[in-house]
This record gives C-alpha cells, sequence and structure tokens, in this order.
C-alpha cells in the first residue's frame, strides 16, 4: 500500500519538494498528477539522460536528432526518412493483443506527426522459452495484437527479430520501429509558438484508458499480480488511426500548421508541455471541449488519459476552419480546446476555474536528472573452456540448431503481417534487413532491426557495440548504406546500482560503435523496470538502423540463386565459441568471451559487398552472426528457391566446430556469378578485405568438409528446411 | 484509352496501390472515386481495392456494401460496366450480393500474407482475356477471411482462379484458406463483375519481383480494345 501523496503518483519526497519549489506553493491533486507522470522514468529520461548525452547524435546525413516524435536522415533527392523505434513492453506482458496493438499504434503517430507517410514496420521481440502456456499466449497474443492492428492500418510489417529465453519469462520485450517519407521541406516539429495561436485536439474522444500507464505501470517493476494493472493499459483502435494518417497528411499539406505532435504516454499532459517547451510559450487548456467517450470525467482523468488515436494541432489563429474540414471529412473529432499563451505556463481550466497551473519547462528541461549509483557491471566472467567438445556428430548439431526457436525460420510469424501493402516492399522478411523502393526515384531504403541480449548479458560494452555492427553488417549485406540508428534501451531497475552500471556499459559500447561506423543516434526510448521481484530482463539495447541504396534495382538477399556459383567468406570468422548460440542450445553454456567488433574490417567489408551488388557480381548474401556460418550456409540453402544447396571446404583450421559455430568474427557469406569470381576477389584483395572462395552451389545437399576430419556434414536440403520451418509451430 | 476508378472507402489500404498501377504500369486515365459518390460517368471499370474498410466492424466489407457509391456500382454493373474487387474489394461485391457466396474466416483462423499459386479457369471473361487456359500466375494473398463458401448450390456464379500448386495442381496443401473448390477469383454469370483474394496490383512491377498480376490488368485493355463495349 503507499502511504504518501507523492508514492501515489510515483515520485519521492525529495522530488514532492522540488515541485513545491518550482510551483511557490504545495501542488493540488492534479497537479501532482501531471507532475508525477511527466517526471516517471518513462516520460523524463532521469536516469539515463546523463548517459544518453554521450552519444553521437550529429552527422550530415542527420536532420533531426534526438529530442522531436522521431529522428530523421536525409536520403538525397530532398526525400527525408523519419524514424524510430518505442518500447510497449509492459502493457504486452498484462495485456498481449492491446499492449502490443497500442505499440503499434504509438510509433505511427511519432512518425506522421513530422509530417512523414509511414511506409513500414519493424519488430522485436522477446519472450520467455515457449515451454510454459503462459508464454505462449503472450507470444501468440503479441503477434495478434501487431498483425491486427498494423494490417488495419496498411502499413507493412517487413521485418525484426523475436528471440526466446527464460530472462524474458516474466517480463517480455516488445520494440517497435516505423519508418516513413517526407520531403525534406515539408517536415514538420512538434511545437507550439506563436501567442493566441489555437491548440486543437483531433482524432478519438477521450476516455478512462491508459490513466497512469506512464507512471505506475512503464515506470515500476512488476509486483506478483500483474493483471491488477489491467486498466492501465490503453485500447486500441487501428481504423481510427488509418483516418488520423490520412487526415492528418492531407492537413500538413496546407500551411496552416505550425506544430502536431503524438498524445501518447501522459496524454494531454505531456503532449502539451512538450510543444509548449519546443516552442518557448505557454498554453491555456479549456477541458470542457474536450471531447469525451464517457459522462463524469474528471480534469485528471482528461489531463492524463491515455487514450489512443489522438493527435495535438497547433495551427494559426483563424485558419481552424481548415483544420475543421479536413478531419470532418475523414470523420473525426477536431476541436478547439486552447490557445498558445506568452506567460511559460500550463494552465487548465475545468467549468470555469483554473484547476492547475505550471510553469512549463518545470515538466520537462526541469524534471530531475539523476546520476544513479553505479556498482559493478553484470557480465559472465567465465570464459569458454579450451576442451570443449566438438559434436559428436554435425549433421545431428546443425539440425538441432537450425530447429532452434531462436535460429528457426520466423515464416509462422511474418505471414500473419501484411508485409507488402504499400507496394513497397522489395526484400521480405526473412533475409538479412528489408529493402523498399522509394516511388519517383530510383533510390530503396534498407531497414532491420537487431538486438542480442545474451551477448549484452555476457559483456555489456562489447556486446552492444556488437549490436551496431552486426546492425551495419545485416545492412551492408543488402548492398544498403548504413546511415544512422534509432535505439530501445530495455534494462531492469536502474535504481540497482549494478543495473545501472551494466546500462552505463552499454551506452558506451553503443557509442564507441556508432561513432566507429559513421551511424549517429537520432533518438529512441529508453525502458527500464523490466523486472519482476528483483529479476531482471538481460540487458537488451535493440538497434534500429536505416541504410539507402543507389539503385533499388541491385539489392542483395538471402537464398542461393545460382548452379556452379562460387560461394566466398568476406572478412574473418571467429576464433572462440563464446556467447554463442552452439554453446547455449547444444552445451546448455552461456560463457564469454565478447570479441571487441572490428570496425575497419566491417567497413571494407561493407564496401566490398556494395560495390558488388551494384556491379552485379554477387548473386546472394547473408551475414554471419546467430549460429555461425553453419546456420548462414543452411538458410542460404532453406531460402533457395532453387533448392540449391553448397559444397564447402572450411577453412584449414584445426577446429572446424569453431569455425562453422563461432559468432565472434566480422563476416559476410556471398554467392559470386561464375563470370565474375576473379574481378571480385580482386577488388575485395585491393581494398584490404579477406575474401576466401570456399565452395561452390550445388543441387539439392548441403556438403561441409574439412581437409582433416572429411566429411562433417551431408544433409539433403528438404531435411534442412523440415528442421528450420518448423522450428516455431 | 480505358478509363479507371478506384473507389477509396474510409479503411481501404490497398487504394494508392491500384492506382499506382494503373497510372503508371498500365498508364491508363485513372480516377479516385470516393464512398459517398453517387455516379460513376466517365469510367470504364471500377477497381475496388483491398484493406479493412471501415476497420472490417461487423463483418468484413458488410458496412462498405451499403454505403452510397455501392448503389452506384450497383447501378453500372447492371448496364455491363466492369468492377473488379480485390480482397477487400471481393468482400464487399459479396456483402452488395453483386457476387454470390460469402468469404469466412480463414481455415488456420489466422491471417496469411504470402504468395499463392492460382490457375486460370476460365479466359472468356475481360479480365482473364490475354490469359492461356490453365495458366499458373503467382499472385500475393493477404487476408483474414479469404475462405470463398457458395451460398446455394449448385454455384450461380462462375469460377476465374483456383488455388493450385506450381505445377497447377489442385491440392490441399495449396488451399491457403479452406475455400470451397479451391476459388480464389470468381465473376457473375455475365463475367462484368470479378471478385478475387489474391492482390494482382502487389506483382505487376519487375522491382517487385513478381510481375504475374499484370496480365490481368492487361487483359482488360485487350478486351476493350477487341470487344470495346458493355456488350457481354
Amino acid at each position: 500500500m503507499t502511504s504518501s501523496v507523492w508514492e501515489a503518483v510515483g515520485l519521492t519526497e525529495a522530488e514532492y519538494r522540488k515541485i513545491g519549489e518550482y510551483l511557490g506553493r504545495d501542488p493540488n491533486a492534479l497537479e501532482l498528477g501531471i507532475y508525477g507522470l511527466m517526471w516517471s522514468e518513462h516520460c523524463s529520461y532521469k536516469s539515463s539522460k546523463r548517459h544518453l548525452e554521450t552519444l553521437p547524435t550529429e552527422g550530415p546525413q542527420v536532420l533531426q536528432g534526438p529530442g522531436e516524435n522521431a529522428g530523421v536522415v536525409d536520403i538525397g533527392e530532398d526525400i527525408a526518412v523519419a524514424f524510430r523505434i518505442e518500447s510497449h513492453n509492459h502493457p504486452s506482458a498484462i495485456e498481449p493483443v492491446q499492449g502490443a496493438a497500442t505499440g503499434v499504434g504509438g510509433i505511427l503517430r511519432d512518425i506522421f506527426a513530422m509530417g512523414a507517410q509511414p511506409i513500414a514496420l519493424l519488430d522485436s521481440l522477446r519472450f520467455g522459452n515457449l515451454d510454459t502456456p503462459r508464454v505462449r499466449y503472450l507470444f501468440e497474443g503479441v503477434v495478434e495484437g501487431i498483425s491486427w492492428y498494423g494490417n488495419c492500418v496498411g502499413v507493412p510489417t517487413v521485418g525484426g527479430e523475436i528471440y526466446f529465453d527464460d530472462a524474458y519469462r516474466d517480463n517480455p520485450l516488445v520494440n517497435v520501429m516505423c519508418l516513413g517519407l517526407v520531403e525534406k521541406d515539408r517536415l514538420v516539429l512538434g511545437k507550439a509558438a506563436g501567442t493566441g495561436n489555437s491548440v486543437l485536439l483531433v482524432g478519438a474522444p477521450t476516455g478512462r484508458d491508459g490513466i497512469h500507464g506512464a507512471s505506475l505501470l512503464a515506470s515500476r517493476e512488476f509486483l506478483e499480480e500483474p493483471e491488477d494493472m489491467r486498466p492501465a493499459v490503453q485500447v486500441g483502435d487501428p481504423f481510427r488511426e488509418k483516418l488520423l494518417i490520412e487526415a492528418s497528411l492531407e492537413l500538413l499539406q496546407g500551411d496552416a500548421v505550425i506544430g502536431i505532435n503524438d498524445l501518447g504516454a501522459a496524454g494531454l499532459a505531456s503532449a502539451c508541455s512538450e510543444t509548449a517547451t519546443r516552442g518557448g510559450s505557454g498554453m491555456s487548456l479549456d477541458l470542457d471541449q474536450v471531447p469525451r467517450r464517457e459522462e463524469g470525467m474528471t480534469p485528471y482523468e482528461v489531463m492524463l488519459s491515455e487514450s489512443q488515436e489522438r493527435m495535438l494541432v497547433i495551427v494559426e489563429a483563424g485558419r481552424e476552419a481548415e483544420v475543421y474540414r479536413v478531419f470532418e471529412k475523414w470523420g473525426l473529432d477536431a476541436v478547439q480546446i486552447g490557445e498558445v499563451t506568452d506567460d511559460g505556463a500550463l494552465s487548465v481550466y475545468h467549468q470555469g476555474q483554473e484547476v492547475a497551473r505550471i510553469p512549463v519547462t518545470s515538466l520537462t528541461e526541469g524534471a530531475p536528472v539523476y546520476d544513479r549509483p553505479m556498482g559493478e557491471p553484470l557480465m559472465v566472467r567465465e570464459t569458454v573452456s579450451e576442451d570443449v567438445l566438438p559434436p559428436p556428430d554435425y549433421n545431428e548439431a546443425l539440425l538441432t540448431l537450425v530447429g532452434d526457436p531462436n535460429l528457426c525460420s520466423r515464416r509462422w510469424v511474418y505471414e500473419q503481417y501484411d508485409h507488402m501493402v504499400g507496394i513497397n516492399t522489395v526484400v521480405y522478411p526473412g533475409s538479412d534487413a528489408a529493402v523498399l523502393r522509394v516511388k519517383g526515384t530510383q533510390k530503396g531504403i534498407a531497414a532491420v532491426t537487431d538486438g542480442n541480449g545474451l551477448l549484452c548479458h555476457v559483456d555489456p560494452y562489447r556486446g552492444a557495440a556488437r549490436v551496431v555492427a552486426e546492425s551495419y553488417r545485416n545492412l551492408s549485406a543488402t548492398g544498403a548504406l548504413p546511415l544512422a540508428i534509432t535505439n530501445c534501451l530495455n534494462f531492469g531497475n536502474p535504481e540497482r546500482p549494478e543495473i545501472m552500471a551494466t546500462f552505463s556499459d552499454v551506452i558506451r559500447g553503443m557509442g564507441d560503435a556508432c561513432r566507429a561506423l559513421n551511424t549517429p543516434v537520432t533518438g529512441g526510448n529508453v525502458s527500464f523496470y523490466n523486472e519482476t521481484q528483483r529479476r531482471s530482463v538481460y540487458p537488451t539495447p535493440v538497434v534500429g538502423m536505416i541504410g539507402v541504396l543507389d539503385d533499388v534495382n541491385k539489392y542483395g538477399k538471402t537464398g542461393f540463386t545460382t548452379l556452379d556459383n562460387p560461394v566466398v567468406l568476406l572478412g574473418d570468422l571467429g576464433t572462440h565459441l563464446g556467447a554463442s548460440q552452439y554453446l547455449r542450445v547444444t552445451q546448455n553454456q552461456i560463457v564469454g568471451p565478447v570479441s571487441e567488433p572490428n570496425y575497419e574490417l566491417e567497413r571494407r567489408m561493407g564496401t566490398v559487398c556494395r560495390e558488388g551488388i551494384r556491379r552485379g557480381w554477387i548473386a546472394s548474401t547473408h551475414d554471419i552472426s546467430d549460429g555461425g556460418l553453419g546456420v548462414a550456409l543452411a538458410e542460404s540453402a532453406a531460402l533457395s528457391s532453387e533448392q540449391l544447396g553448397a559444397n564447402i571446404a572450411l577453412p584449414n583450421d584445426p577446429r572446424p566446430d569453431v569455425s562453422l559455430f563461432s559468432e565472434a568474427g566480422t563476416a559476410i557469406l556471398v554467392e559470386v556469378f561464375s563470370a565474375d569470381i576473379e574481378e571480385f576477389l580482386e577488388r575485395a584483395r585491393a581494398m584490404g578485405c579477406p575474401a576466401q572462395p570456399i565452395g561452390q552451389v550445388i543441387p539439392a545437399e548441403l556438403l561441409i568438409s574439412h581437409k582433416d576430419f572429411g566429411l562433417l556434414v551431408n544433409l539433403p536440403i528438404s531435411k534442412i528446411r523440415q528442421s528450420w520451418e518448423e522450428g516455431l509451430q | 484509352m480505358m478509363r479507371f476508378g478506384v473507389i477509396r472507402f474510409h479503411g481501404s489500404n490497398c487504394d494508392r496501390d491500384c492506382y499506382h498501377v494503373v497510372d503508371r504500369v498500365l498508364q491508363q486515365p485513372v480516377y479516385w472515386i470516393e464512398q459517398n459518390q453517387k455516379d460513376l460517368a466517365g469510367v470504364d471499370v471500377v477497381l475496388i481495392p483491398g484493406g479493412f474498410s471501415y476497420g472490417d466492424y461487423l463483418r468484413a466489407g458488410a458496412i462498405a456494401a451499403r454505403t452510397p457509391v455501392m448503389d452506384a456500382v450497383r447501378e453500372f454493373a447492371e448496364r455491363g460496366g466492369l468492377v473488379l474487387g480485390i480482397c477487400n474489394g471481393f468482400q464487399i461485391l459479396c456483402e452488395a450480393g453483386l457476387l454470390p457466396g460469402a468469404l469466412m474466416v480463414n481455415a488456420s483462423l489466422r491471417f496469411a500474407c504470402h504468395f499463392a499459386h492460382v490457375r486460370v479457369e476460365a479466359v472468356d471473361t475481360p479480365f482473364t482475356w490475354a490469359l492461356s487456359p490453365g495458366a499458373v500466375l503467382r499472385i500475393p494473398i493477404a487476408h483474414h477471411q479469404g475462405n470463398f463458401q457458395p451460398d446455394v448450390t449448385p454455384f450461380q456464379g462462375r469460377v476465374l482462379f483456383r488455388y493450385c500448386d506450381a505445377e497447377g495442381h489442385i491440392v490441399p496443401a495449396a488451399n491457403p484458406n479452406g475455400s470451397w473448390e479451391a476459388v480464389a477469383g470468381i465473376a457473375n454469370g455475365r463475367g462484368n463483375v470479378v471478385g478475387m483474394m489474391p492482390h494482382p496490383e502487389r506483382c505487376s512491377e519487375a522491382v517487385l519481383g513478381a510481375t504475374d498480376g499484370v496480365g490481368i490488368f492487361r487483359s482488360l485493355l485487350c478486351w476493350w480494345e477487341e470487344v470495346g463495349g458493355y456488350d457481354v
């Protein structure tokens, strides 16, 4: 039970005193509620801010860095891509269908609030092991929620990742990324400027759902009965969201709008204070004007409701009718609820009375910032033993790996998502990254989300750096030049010094990798308190990276295409089995080390890959990551539409199991057209990237041999495909 | 020149895709038709695109079937005008009574988005005019309710496309949704109103890696040139 007014809204006594200093008096209940939301971890980033400030956020390609509804990068020809990733972890744990669905809705609004047409969604999902009915329920519910909402709004879900581990049993992670296209000079920002301009609330009416979602749900650990929190979860309506997208983008074709902002976490309280802060203004609101779903709502409920499918629009005074006309056409509410003021205060009126008056910046920039104490970071110091035995049967080991829920085909999931609507999807889910065309140009956009909690659990600094490097590699393998990232940082309770230290290491690793690979961070989201009864999730930074292809007709994708083509290993394989899926799956071991990424090689390899694809030398590609070279070969065979495999001779290393299953290297598997192989190898060497022919494409089988150990793997493709396809069913 | 109209209901989401293919691939004149429009003068063929009209609330297509524009479509079809409903458009045509039968929830109970093979069963309609009988097309599907069932026996419509394997055999494993007789697309008796679950607009451009859909649109143009009228 809570014992004080501040605890009831999730604040500390010191924070309560600080509110008193800002106001020069004690807050009333409504004001305290607003502070509780705005100063929650979820909204204020109070524990993470100091660390996030160390990340690189600038570059010539960056048009908008962190702090807006979404980051924006320039892809040339006056076209910009707005993109961001966000978590909806806690709601999804309590009500998976609605939790995941409203996660999709929220991130879509962040994108079209920039004036961008959403063109793609990607999801990074993590659950416990699939062996309990509750985990199955969460997993299937989340997939259903994404499918229901995403398919209905008509934005394709083109990629993502799924991982299962007991560390996520009570705290599943649901991270959703969206990207959208906008002409550079039509970018819109979420700001309220110009005294006397009108503040309009558009979209759905306001109800009692989702009150305290950001403070009591997203900014605390779970106690024993998470179901009790269901009323804090919002309910989505994708049909209304679709209309809201259409209406908002139509409205933004004109020039009446000063700024537009999503109503998400902390509802009106957050949208109003954020837009006023960005505009250096104040705002006065008349709550009696807010359209409601139910009668008798208090000002507290109206200000803090997280009802979905709403936007705040700041429009030039006198031009409100332009908004009404567009929204009426789309069957949506649009009501003036206030105006921009010059007094720097958020003033709230209800039945003619002022019921709250708060200095706007005290809610935003003035929120507390903490240097939380840091202990020793959590990591696994034990390293893989020299005498870990090779598998007794390589065929068996490879089939087990490709059938593991973490490595097998994700088809069961992505076929429930409409990944084609919009007719831009060029490379479908299942390859290293999605590729979308940009209509009206030759260009393509590649996008990927990637995380690896296991690596970061073993070594947070190197693990996070490798996640960035792998995303970079994924994009290189499609032929794209990586441009920037958005991040979703999923951690346990930051008030625990060891969690905070781990967080700090992850941010350092991510920052170093982003600097080395020239992929600045344009924004994202932090989700703390992913723990239940002191059992935290793995530290799980998820990276959403986007890149650009100058010619969308020239891209790399996975799956052998042509008989007799040489198969080439670009880059270097790893030299140990630390933190590998192979050790986890076949030996039940989670041990280090995690190797530092080789940024120099990563960049060179990317250049070689991009050039090989652009020149038409490369027939197919697959990055080598989870499951190592063995799984990369098996997937390239399983994804071959021609039922092609390969005959591979492993490098002459005394440990073929390490060559096949290490995840510590920097390597991409490429299939090169026979006629181009000499030119390709020469070019790779000239660019200082190791390129080693290791075999060729053959019909129907995967054969892997080693000079000293003979034939190790000898599997028909049909058998690989069967294990790989059935892993999730 | 054949003039295309694309109907845009609230919640349609393949409307721009259809428009794009007519405009950029077929290079024919194309016009938006709004949900409350009562007149279809000036168009030769009406496309009813996929999506979730009115959120698919109540039943997929049920609300759209009762809009003013669908009264206009009914008159247009009675005069012999050509109407093609794709996915949600097929559902709407069934709900509007312009095609016989109904689309039930997929037998898997799940949404299904993937390529499917369909076999061309009849080539004497404007929509299949340029195709070969028995030809196998590879076209994506994306639906939750595509399980076609006839309303009365014998079936009053005509079967145009059936789900098959890559070689054209009608086998249970190739039926993605449990449809009666593996039906993927049908026409009314007169052959001027067609509904199909697969999305030809999603496979009409080389950049997307699949072009079998364009044959259906080109059929319309060939028919228009060769027959050139509504006297079907």
